[in-house]
């Protein structure tokens, strides 16, 4: 049907709070309507009226300008090492291929993401390489109003690995200790977090979509202190990415790493098997939970730390349950 | 009140400037310049030659009648004071001698530390923005274990003697134009070597702000610890981009032994517990210098980077390094032209003199 309709005359890519696409024409060149286009696309009545020598001509003239400035060194990077210009520029377009075309990931609620401010979302983790976060990220700088960054806290393997660390850092992540999470919250950050952690990403298969432990709640503690809003994320589709049947444990121990994954194609194809299989992903973001009307010192409350985390947990579990039975198949 | 300020380490950079600042101060009446070394050029000081690792450093105090000491004598490079164990000796044995003789003489109303971030050590699970109240469990090596140790003599001192107000500073790496440090001698090389894979964050302090802190600390009363370095933070990739310069990576474990091939011949005095800044980088939380002590630093580091680049010793031209400016001029130039407006002008002013005006790039016009 979505073919059928994108002869006769493109929709708007967005989907509505009801979980249904919106009916109205696309307007804008990404593909929303009047109604989804958001504040972003103030400026885009001009974009859509130059003609496509014009745009290709600004896009060519940009990425020159952008050459220029990096092979000078003339840009900024924040405390923590966030390089928005090398992000934007680069690293997104590269994720957004992927968001669209390989996983072609549908977001639903991404309203619930505050549009200002700080707030930390909680999503489930999957598919042996974290490539949930990344779209993630992607997912709310592309739909998003507000085009926020998501500041990811990221395991120690992730901020000690030679290369990937340090691009990870320059996308704007970083590690995942109280200290750099409270003091992004309290400077007002989108903060992303995957209590998980490597028991998630690292599951094998035949335990795909069970949520793991919430690790001991550290993520609660720290919105409670910074009394920021936690969003929970339902992420669907990251799951098949890369089948886990085995983890070969002496091998991992042998190199360090939490775990050493066997899919079906890796190690047997060799570089070939880490490409990913392109699932049909559905990321949604669930009604924001306010941690405000607890008292200042509510983050000492052990029992409400726990509360709280059984609580979102529950919620992300409910949300995948809920698209996972939405779900048409694994690959469409 | 009139002061009587002692400063060791009177020979280094950051001693120098503090006492030849002070000099201008009119409520500082008396500064006893102190070092192993003999040095000149002071006005007003006193220079006395003496080694604070010495027990006869109590001589001095007491004789001197100092109110204010500030230990500036703590080093960082092993090849200056000749090899890691006199290092340790004069950071260490100095520290406490010194402490011990300020315990003992009365008059010695207020103690200033000269520390230096390396103390927080360099590990990639550390916090992203360290704090004063951070402290490394890992244990510590090398300098930093020698910081450690220095500052745990002076808060015991600071227990000790409770009357007197105690600051410890702790300042990010220095840079700028009269500064000899293990930084502005990395930036001084034909080619940068970095740690292949590793891009670390640098945050730097440019001396005119560290002497300000420093004289602040001597004619004000800020008792406590602080971070002291500059805003701003650059990437050593960017920063050896801005010093128009090429990147020399090596593998890490062999950047260690480069590191002390080249140290052996003098050619670099980075030592190799510091070689791990170059892997994790370090950055540091300034709330605490601009809230509670009151000093915002004036240069940041892009500013204490670029005040080295410009300065004359660093801008001496070598083939290699002269190459390496045309080579960035040329890409810039280019990359300018072909996104078709005219090049600005480059935000380094000793690389590009004339490379915004030209209309033709350098190598063509060869």
């Amino acid at each position: 049907m979505d073919q059928q309709q994108a002869q006769v005359r493109e929709r708007c890519r967005a989907i509505t709070s009801a979980s249904k696409r919106c009916r109205n024409l696309a307007v804008d060149e990404r593909g929303f309507c009047k109604v989804h286009a958001g504040p972003r696309r103030i400026g885009a009545p001009t974009t859509m009226q130059r003609s496509p020598e014009a745009l290709l001509a600004e896009r060519v003239r940009e990425f020159f300008e952008f050459m220029r400035r990096r092979t000078l060194g003339e840009y900024e990077i924040d405390s923590f090492g966030f390089d928005r210009e090398l992000t934007e520029q680069i690293l997104h377009p590269l994720a957004l291929g992927l968001y669209r075309r390989w996983w072609r990931v549908t977001t639903l609620g991404v309203e619930n993401v505050p549009m200002n401010g700080a707030g930390l979302l909680v999503g489930n983790h999957s598919g042996t390489l974290p490539w949930d976060a990344v779209m993630m990220k992607a997912a709310v700088l592309e739909e998003h109003p507000g085009n926020r960054h998501v500041r990811l806290l990221a395991a120690d393997l992730a901020v000690s690995m030679p290369v990937l660390s340090h691009l990870a850092r320059k996308a704007g992540n970083t590690v995942a200790i109280q200290q750099d999470s409270l003091q992004m919250l309290r400077s007002g950050e989108l903060v992303g977090v995957f209590p998980e952690g490597y028991k998630g990403v690292g599951k094998p298969f035949g335990e795909r979509y069970r949520l793991q432990r919430f690790g001991r709640g550290g993520f609660v503690e720290v919105a409670l202190k910074a009394r920021v809003p936690i969003v929970p994320v339902a992420i669907v589709g990251a799951e098949e990415i890369y089948p886990m049947v085995a983890n070969l444990r002496p091998v991992a121990r042998m190199f360090g790493l939490p775990y050493f994954p066997i899919t079906p194609f890796f190690p047997l194809l060799g570089p070939l098997g880490l490409l990913p299989l392109p699932t049909k992903w559905m990321i949604e973001f669930g009604d924001p939970i306010p941690t405000d009307v607890y008292p200042e010192d509510a983050f000492e409350d052990t029992m409400l730390v726990f509360d709280l985390t059984d609580r979102i947990r529950d919620t992300i579990q409910q949300m995948l349950n809920r698209n996972l039975a939405a779900r048409k198949g694994v690959f469409s | 009140m009139t002061r009587r300020v002692l400063v060791t380490g009177a020979s280094g950079f950051l001693g120098r400037d503090l006492v030849r600042s002070l000099e201008t101060e009119k409520s500082v009446e008396y500064i006893a310049a102190v070092d192993t070394k003999p040095i000149g050029g002071f006005d007003k000081a006193e220079f006395i030659r003496a080694d604070v690792a010495s027990p006869l450093i109590q001589r001095v105090i007491a004789s001197t009648g100092v109110d204010t000491v500030v230990h500036a004598d703590l080093t960082s490079s092993p090849l200056s004071v000749g090899g890691r164990s006199a290092q340790k000796e004069r950071n260490v044995i100095g520290t406490m001698q010194l402490l011990g003789a300020c315990q003992r003489v009365e008059a010695v109303e207020k103690v200033v530390v000269r520390s230096s971030t390396a103390v927080y050590g360099n590990d990639s699970s550390d916090p992203s923005i360290l704090r004063e109240d951070w402290s490394n469990l890992s244990e510590a090596s090398g300098y930093s274990k020698d910081l450690a140790d220095a500052e745990t003599f002076a808060r015991d001192f600071g227990r000790r003697r409770s009357r007197v107000k105690l600051t410890i500073l702790r300042f990010a790496n220095v840079m700028g134009p009269t500064a000899e440090t293990s930084m502005t001698q990395l930036f001084s090389l034909p080619l940068i070597p970095t740690a292949l894979g590793f891009d670390p964050r640098l945050q730097l302090l440019h001396e005119q702000d560290a002497v300000q802190v420093l004289r602040k600390s001597v004619v004000e009363d800020h008792p406590g610890v602080f971070n002291v370095a500059a805003d701003g933070v650059l990437y050593l990739s960017q920063a050896i981009r801005l010093a128009r310069r090429l990147p020399l990576p090596v593998v890490t474990p062999l950047g260690t032994i480069a590191g002390d091939v080249l140290r052996r011949f003098g050619v670099i005095d980075f030592p190799t517990d510091q070689t791990a800044l170059l892997v994790h980088g370090r950055v540091v939380d300034t709330q605490r210098l601009k809230e509670v002590f009151g000093y915002k630093p004036v240069h940041t580091t892009r500013d204490a980077l670029m005040s080295f680049l410009e300065s004359p010793r660093a801008s001496r031209s070598s083939a290699l390094k002269d190459w390496q400016k045309e080579l960035y001029e040329f890409a810039a130039s280019r990359f300018a032209a072909m996104a078709g407006g005219p090049a600005p002008r480059p935000y380094v002013v000793g690389a590009g003199e004339d490379a915004g005006q030209a209309s033709q790039p350098p190598a063509e016009a060869n």
